[in-house]
């Protein structure tokens, strides 16, 4: 509602500045779709909250996602066509998905999306990255494959994948002067990539100020601690108290977690409304959101080479720690002796009346 | 002759104009899928159809000469949706593969995470994907006259699920601003968060391991699933009269509609869901352990059992060419001569296949897609059957009522039917449902059997949680089984991915992955046209597809495709494309596809 037909001068919907936005989501890189899969998960904000206009102040937002989409076949690329004629402005690209390299065969395609009407061969996933991302005001890379490339990129790959920002340029801006944002993850966790969003979003409708973003370009706000630093198992490598087996609630970093190294928030956020995770919950982190990943983490189940030094140091502080500390504790769960059914009073008051 | 797919049918007797009409992407699926197809509207029928997928990645490539140990990490990214069944299949093979099974507790574990990805997952393709082909918006568009029919047709269960006429029903599934489509977004969230308690995230899972899993099996654990799962229990008594109202409709409003999608019923289904009790995961003890899950494998050919037989169902698996960008295997090694048990093992079995890609220009004359034709060989009769899993539900039901064999308490097989029970909840009294063979594998009934799947993983889990429970209080808390990985071993695993058939096929050599063969639904679906000539399902049941939409070539949406395409639940991360072309007028001929006599 316009606020000069609300009584009483209210203002509860302050208009945003760009009306409307657009999301085209390219989810046709060498992926799984599991970005987008987990994005429905998220309720931190929820797709449907922005989409229906429930956070205050945000443009009015287009979602253009195949997997979510009521078009089909041309209907739902002709909102590709018009980003590439300038007529679809302004819109965010989210891009999903490894890069493959299209260069490095004679002819064909790894990947593609839609067909071209001229020569009846699908337009490859690099072309209309190269259509749209310059027409862009912000490009999104959504999930480890489109950040960093991923598993798809995984040494002796036949496809030659990388990240985004290795086929843009890691000092690619946008014509908004954004560089490429980074939500890695695989897949990206929900709420992560939801709270990014909505962070562009306010930046777009002129509420924030530049997105804060690290040298892997990835948000600091969610990147910038450790997996280790926000695990609860995290106590019990401080006393040096390591699990052997899978299924201890103890630290499992002596079984392959390489949480102490890698970015990400997921044991103090939770997988999706604060439940599950992974060390947190007994899965070793793999180190999936990283540049590195996957081969600079494999074989994934061997203990992380320095893990076996750090491991080691803590050992002997550790347990003498844990001693010391099961000495106190033994001690406070114990009642104090003045609480009893006896007929006395000896808790130190001094009874005049009684 | 060696392959058969499509029923017989009569062949339209006028002749009519073909118009080209593709759609690429199809959209509201997993993946990149396209379908080409040639339709006479004259005579309101598909003549012809493509099915092609427009992504390569290259797992078995890749994976070879990795650590066999990290096979389910891997193989999980191949789906972003059923990610965790994957991963789930290759710790099956692992385990088979490192002679070693998980301790009970971790098995009931898996099951109640697997459980609750067929209820989201069914869940959220169901009401929020292929569920806006059914919704007010889409109906209007394409069918006037049936949404004027929904607006005066009372709804035969709307003291169940609330909803007045069938219009009521269609107008929640609208995308978004649709009732009922906001609630089943919702309560696929809750069967998530179901799901990560039991395997830490959705989809790719961080505790699963070979051996068992590194949950910690608690009292909060269990409680914390099941009073999730009494809520999706009573979210289902609404939900299924709420679907056989709505696909019930279609039938009665579109006399015919039962043809829509339709193919000769050739029904897969690897069986789902292990019993410790029964699974050692040794490969000579296969054919017991796999008649003992709680999805019974299972090939139904013309309504038939042919057979429950893991053992049966993998030595006859055959990967072949024709269509795809790949060159034949004939001179690569054979890795796997034969099975444990001294079975020969064919050269296009998933054991002994080697993929090698050639990229080229797609021709739908030639090769057009990077899916490969699986085929089941039936030694019967010598043919490599095209078989599908419709989408998953409705295999699963069909082979499982046919075998007869699960009997669960809350599930009971009748040998025609599957009968299941769901008890009380907080506002709903106790409820029995029961799936009866259908008349056809068509699209309506692949979706009908796809709601019924849900309350059959509700029922399941049901039992798994008591049967947790029962370890738990036993103090059985042990979750894992140290292995050593051997220099040389041969592994495979059977599972249900949510929309079907999984199978994984690996060999270990000098402690390494030799070759690895992950065979998804989607492969046994969205298949081209194979060296015999045979097309896969998709393009059979499009094929065979009468044109019910009200709209002409101009303002065409393809509805009825669309229904037919997505009721095999597609999931394509790896693509297929419907493509609308300009409505160019074609050769005025009526195709030879139809007809093909077994």
């Amino acid at each position: 509602m316009a606020a000069e037909t609300v009584p009483y001068g209210r203002v509860t919907q302050k208009p945003s500045p760009v009306a409307e936005v657009h999301i085209l989501w390219i989810t046709a890189g060498l992926g799984c779709d599991g970005d987008s899969v987990s994005v429905t998960a998220a309720t931190q904000p929820s797709i449907e909250d922005v989409l229906l206009g429930a956070i205050p102040g945000l443009p009015k937002v287009h979602l253009h996602n195949p997997v979510l989409a009521y078009e089909n076949g041309d209907e739902f690329m002709k909102f590709w066509y018009m980003a590439e004629k300038g007529q679809l402005d302004p819109f965010v690209l989210v891009v999903e998905g490894s890069i493959p390299n299209e260069k490095i065969k004679k002819e064909g395609y790894w990947a593609g999306l839609g067909t071209d009407s001229k020569t009846g061969q699908p337009i490859t996933t690099n072309e209309w990255i190269d259509r749209l991302a310059p027409k862009a005001l912000a490009v999104v890379a959504c999930g480890t494959c489109a950040t960093y490339g991923g598993i798809h990129a995984m040494e002796g790959n036949p496809t030659g994948a990388m990240g985004l920002a290795d086929y843009l340029g890691w000092d690619w801006k946008s014509k908004a002067g954004l560089p490429i944002v980074n939500v890695p993850g695989c897949p990206v966790q929900p709420d992560n990539f939801m709270e990014t969003v909505l962070y562009l979003l306010y930046q777009v409708a002129g509420l924030a100020p530049m997105i804060p973003l690290d040298d892997q370009l990835r948000p600091t706000w969610l990147f910038g601690r450790t997996v280790h630093e926000g695990c609860d198992r995290a106590g019990y490598y401080e006393q040096g108290d390591f699990a052997e087996v899978y299924g201890s609630p103890k630290c499992i970093v002596k079984l392959g977690c390489w949480g102490p190294v890698v970015n990400c928030n997921v044991p103090k956020r939770g997988w999706m409304a604060g439940i599950g995770g992974c060390p947190n919950v007994g899965g070793i982190c793999i180190g999936c959101t990283m540049p590195g990943f996957p081969d600079k983490f494999m074989p994934f189940m061997d203990e992380p080479p320095g893990a076996k030094v750090s491991g080691a140091a803590v050992g002997a502080y550790g347990r003498a720690i844990r001693a010391l500390r099961s000495i106190t504790q033994s001690t406070v769960n114990k009642e104090p002796k003045w609480r009893h059914r006896r007929a006395e009073l000896t808790t130190g008051y001094h009874a005049r009346t009684y | 002759m060696s392959t058969i797919t499509a029923p017989t049918k009569d062949v339209p007797s006028k002749k009519g104009n073909l118009v080209e009409m593709n759609w690429d992407p199809i959209t509201r699926i997993v993946g990149s899928l396209g379908i080409f197809t040639k339709i006479d509207f004259e005579n309101r029928h598909v003549v012809e159809c493509h099915s092609t997928s427009s992504i390569f990645r290259g797992y078995s490539i890749f994976m070879k000469g990795k650590d066999p140990r990290d096979a389910h990490f891997i193989t999980s990214r191949i789906c972003g949706i059923c990610g965790d069944n994957h991963a789930t299949c290759a710790t099956y093979a692992q385990n088979m593969a490192f002679g070693i099974k998980p301790p009970p507790i971790a098995e009931w574990i898996v099951n109640l995470g697997e459980a609750a990805e067929y209820m989201f997952d069914h869940n959220i393709f169901q009401d929020n994907l292929v569920g806006v082909d059914f919704c007010e918006q889409m109906v209007k568009e394409t069918n006037p006259k049936v949404w004027a029919k929904a607006q005066s047709t009372p709804a035969p269960h709307s003291n169940l699920h609330g909803f007045k006429n069938i219009s009521d029903i269609m107008t929640a599934l609208n995308p978004f601003t649709g009732s009922f489509y906001r609630e089943a977004l919702v309560m696929s969230r809750m069967t998530r968060e179901m799901f990560c308690l039991m395997e830490g995230r959705h989809v790719h899972p961080s505790t699963l391991y070979p051996g068992g899993v590194g949950t910690v099996p608690t009292v909060q654990l269990f409680t914390d699933y099941l009073v999730r799962l009494m809520k999706y229990v009573e979210f289902m008594k609404k939900v299924v009269p709420l679907h056989d109202d709505l696909f019930d409709f279609f039938y009665q409003a579109l006399p015919g509609y039962e043809e829509v999608g339709r193919r000769r019923v050739l029904l897969a289904c690897w069986g789902s869901f292990n019993d410790p009790d029964h699974c050692d995961y040794t490969y000579k003890n296969m054919t017991n352990w796999g008649r003992n899950m709680f999805v019974t494998p299972g090939i139904v050919v013309d309504g038939k059992l042919v057979t429950t037989d893991l053992v049966d169902i993998n030595l006859n698996i055959r990967i072949l060419l024709g269509s795809s960008y790949y060159d034949e295997w004939k001179n690569s090694q054979t890795f796997v001569k034969t099975d444990p048990l001294g079975n020969p093992v064919d050269k296009n079995h998933p054991w002994n296949q080697t993929t090698i890609p050639r990229p080229q220009k797609r021709d739908f004359g030639g090769k057009y897609t990077w899916v490969m034709s699986p085929r089941w060989f039936d030694k019967r009769t010598g043919d490599h059957l095209a078989m599908d899993t419709g989408g998953g539900p409705i295999a699963r039901l069909w082979a499982t009522a046919l075998a007869g064999l699960v009997d669960i308490g809350y599930i009971k097989a009748t040998g025609s039917s599957v009968k299941m029970y769901l008890p009380k909840t907080t506002s709903l009294p106790e409820v029995e449902f029961e799936w009866k063979i259908p008349k056809w594998s068509n699209a309506i009934e692949r979706d009908r059997a796809r709601t019924y799947f849900q309350v059959y993983a509700a029922c399941a889990a049901l039992h798994f949680m008591e049967k947790a429970l029962a370890e738990l209080h036993a103090g059985h808390t042990k979750t894992w089984t140290e292995f050593k990985v051997p220099e040389e071993a041969i592994g495979c695993g059977f599972h249900e991915a949510v929309r079907g058939v999984l199978s994984h096929h690996v060999v270990i050599k000098e402690g390494k992955i030799a070759n690895y063969h992950p065979y998804p639904p989607t492969p046994w679906n969205a298949n081209p046209r194979d060296v015999y000539g045979t097309p896969g399902p998709y393009e059979d049941a499009v094929q065979n597809t009468p044109i019910f939409e009200e709209n002409g070539p101009d303002k065409f949406k393809g509805i009825d495709i669309m229904r037919a395409v997505r009721s095999f639940d597609p999931c394509l991360p790896c693509g297929v494309h419907m493509y609308l072309g300009n409505g160019k007028v074609l050769e005025t001929h009526h195709s030879p596809m139809f007809g093909l006599q077994p």
